[in-house]
């Protein structure tokens, strides 16, 4: 009993760990407090359970300690989210692989319940493994950003699943071991299967979504494990795990105003939608994908279409004179600018204003960049003061009262066709009123939809001046001809 | 059965919990957030080593290692750079009267 007396208290202190973490000033000891309550817990262990062999043990923990701790320390802020997909993905592994053994030895499960616990921690695990294992693909760009859509897939995936199902209920009343690897092996073969045709649907800027839905899913793997072997700690920290990955889901799916069913399988409707236009059409937001393929063709809708107010100054010294005029600016950025890495460039305009006086002020929407939080830890790597950061329903009334939205790589998260229209991909997601503000200007590769495919109205309007062309070059023009 | 009853007690109390205080957590500490409970999911590095308990053939041996590196590079690797995030969040000026802390 004190045993369990022990593992509760750790879990306490991870959960303290927890509570710290809700506070940016305590968040950095709330880590570290988790960090400890983990180190404990695998002491703990250590002493009740002598392992062998230890040389082999030791080797494999250094791996991947060395491997994580360096990855860890090197990684840009850009390449997290694809990090983070690889965590989630070794997450599943870790807990399918030791589900599986349990299960594959027979002898320590205890009765048919642990059995089942293990039967779904390997499904869960290896789905997640798998559908991580994509995920990172598409972050780290090995693989194309928009989604894949294999025909019949609604029906794969159904398939899969009453397989996996199937293969459990054949699992269980047979005790033989010998059974019982063989089909734990089929389920892992299915439940990987599973994963793939799962997230290889699911792109772009939906990728905050399956990101979290993952994270969610190496908890729950992590936890059903716990349930197979007994274990409390395994079970407390898993559910915790799972609940917030759960939790950021939400949050997200809120974000773009849409379900969670419809972002795993309706990420084709978006697909196709962006495969219906022109062939050279990068679908990302801002459409920044193919930086290198930067035309320089600032000046020519602004000029046809904006009204007879300044036809012959070019966008480029129109903007510089709003910049240079506007009391109150508010700056939009989007997941452009991380790929064309102008982070640098804005954090330095932005900090130029304030030394000149202005209210400068950042304005982020959940789902700007490619996981929750994402845009957040961009700017903070470039030293942008997190005072300076709203979120999408504290600045949304200030944008009346700006004079200039200066957006830097985001389309569909200021495209007001989203609460205007209704036959859209975007119609309805809340989106950050930009186009309130009384000039704007934005700084995107192209004047391209964004991931979406939905053409931006913020683009046409008089009171918009486009800079068109690689941000990083432009918001660093902007910067220097301010003086 | 009464241990099963006890797994599940504990399952859902730190389910409940978790959720109560990790839904307090700001958007801006959402991808901190995540790496922080990658660190924690990492925690399947206790089942890994439990493998080592008792004697077991190579087959399971390369597997439970397979999963105890795995498990170790989501803990070191998660808590590390969850650290490193954090260390850049800075607040340098006072942003006039405005509630910034939340």
């Amino acid at each position: 009993m004190t045993a369990k007396m022990i593992d509760l208290g750790i879990v306490l202190v991870l959960l303290l760990g927890v509570v710290w973490f809700r506070s940016v000033r305590t968040a950095r000891l709330g880590n570290l407090t988790a960090a400890l309550a983990l180190g404990c817990a695998v002491v703990v262990v250590l002493l009740r359970h002598p392992v062998s062999p230890v040389a082999f043990l030791v080797a494999f923990a250094l791996l991947g300690t060395v491997a994580g701790g360096s990855l860890a320390r090197r990684i840009s802020m850009v390449g997290i989210p694809a990090m983070v997909a690889l965590q989630n993905g070794l997450g599943g592994l870790a807990s399918f692989v030791v589900s599986f053994v349990e299960l594959a030895r027979g002898a320590n499960l205890a009765g048919s319940s642990n059995e089942i616990a293990a039967l779904l921690g390997i499904i869960v695990g290896a789905a997640t493994f798998s559908g991580s294992l994509v995920a990172a693909g598409r972050l780290s760009r090995w693989l194309a950003q928009r989604p894949t859509v294999f025909r019949h897939h609604s029906l794969m995936l159904a398939g899969l699943a009453a397989l996996a199902l199937l293969l459990m209920v054949l699992a269980l009343p047979s005790s033989h071991p010998l059974t019982q690897q063989v089909i734990g092996l089929a389920l892992i073969v299915v439940a990987g299967a599973l994963g793939v045709v799962l997230s290889i649907r699911v792109g772009g800027a939906d990728m905050p979504v399956l990101i979290s839905f993952l994270n969610a899913g190496s908890g729950v793997a992590a936890a059903f494990c716990g349930l197979s072997i007994g274990n409390w700690l395994l079970i407390a920290a898993g559910a915790m795990v799972g609940v917030s990955g759960m939790i950021l889901t939400q949050v997200m799916c809120q974000a773009m105003n849409r379900r969670l069913a419809n972002i795993l399988a309706g990420g084709a409707a978006l697909g196709q939608l962006a495969e219906s236009l022109p062939p050279a059409d990068p679908p990302s937001p801002a459409g920044q994908e193919a930086i290198t393929e930067a035309a320089p063709k600032a000046g020519q809708e602004p000029v046809t279409e904006a009204a007879a107010t300044a036809q012959s100054v070019d966008p480029f010294t129109r903007a510089l004179d709003l910049v240079r005029s506007a009391q109150r600016i508010i700056i939009v950025p989007g997941y452009g600018m991380a790929l064309a890495e102008a982070q640098e460039e804005v954090s330095r305009l932005a900090d130029k204003l304030s030394g000149m006086g202005r209210d400068v002020t950042f304005a982020i929407h959940p789902v700007a960049g490619r996981m929750p939080g994402h845009m957040h830890v961009l700017l903070a790597e470039a030293e942008v003061d997190y005072g300076m950061i709203r979120e999408l329903q504290d600045v949304n009334p200030q944008f009346a009262v700006t004079d200039l939205a200066l957006i830097v790589g985001a389309c569909d998260v200021v495209n007001p066709a989203a609460t205007q229209r209704k036959d859209t991909p975007i119609s309805g997601m809340p989106i950050l009123q930009a186009h309130e503000a009384k000039s704007v200007i934005v700084c995107n590769l192209d004047d391209r939809p964004g991931y979406s495919g939905v053409e931006n109205p913020l683009y046409q309007d008089p009171k918009t001046v486009l800079l068109l062309g690689d941000a990083k070059e432009t918001v660093g023009r902007l910067l220097e001809q301010l003086g | 059965m009464l241990d099963v009853l006890l797994m599940l007690v504990v399952l859902a109390a730190a389910a409940g919990l978790g959720f109560v205080t990790i839904r307090r957590v700001p958007p801006m500490l959402h991808t901190p957030l995540m790496s922080m409970t990658n660190a924690i999911s990492g925690v399947v590095i206790l089942g890994a080593l439990l493998l080592f308990s008792v004697p077991g053939n190579g087959f399971e041996q390369v597997l439970g290692g397979i999963a105890l590196a795995a498990a170790a590079f989501n803990v070191v690797g998660g808590f590390v750079i969850t650290d490193r995030m954090l260390g850049f969040f800075t607040h340098k000026r006072p942003v006039d009267g405005e509630a910034h802390e939340q």
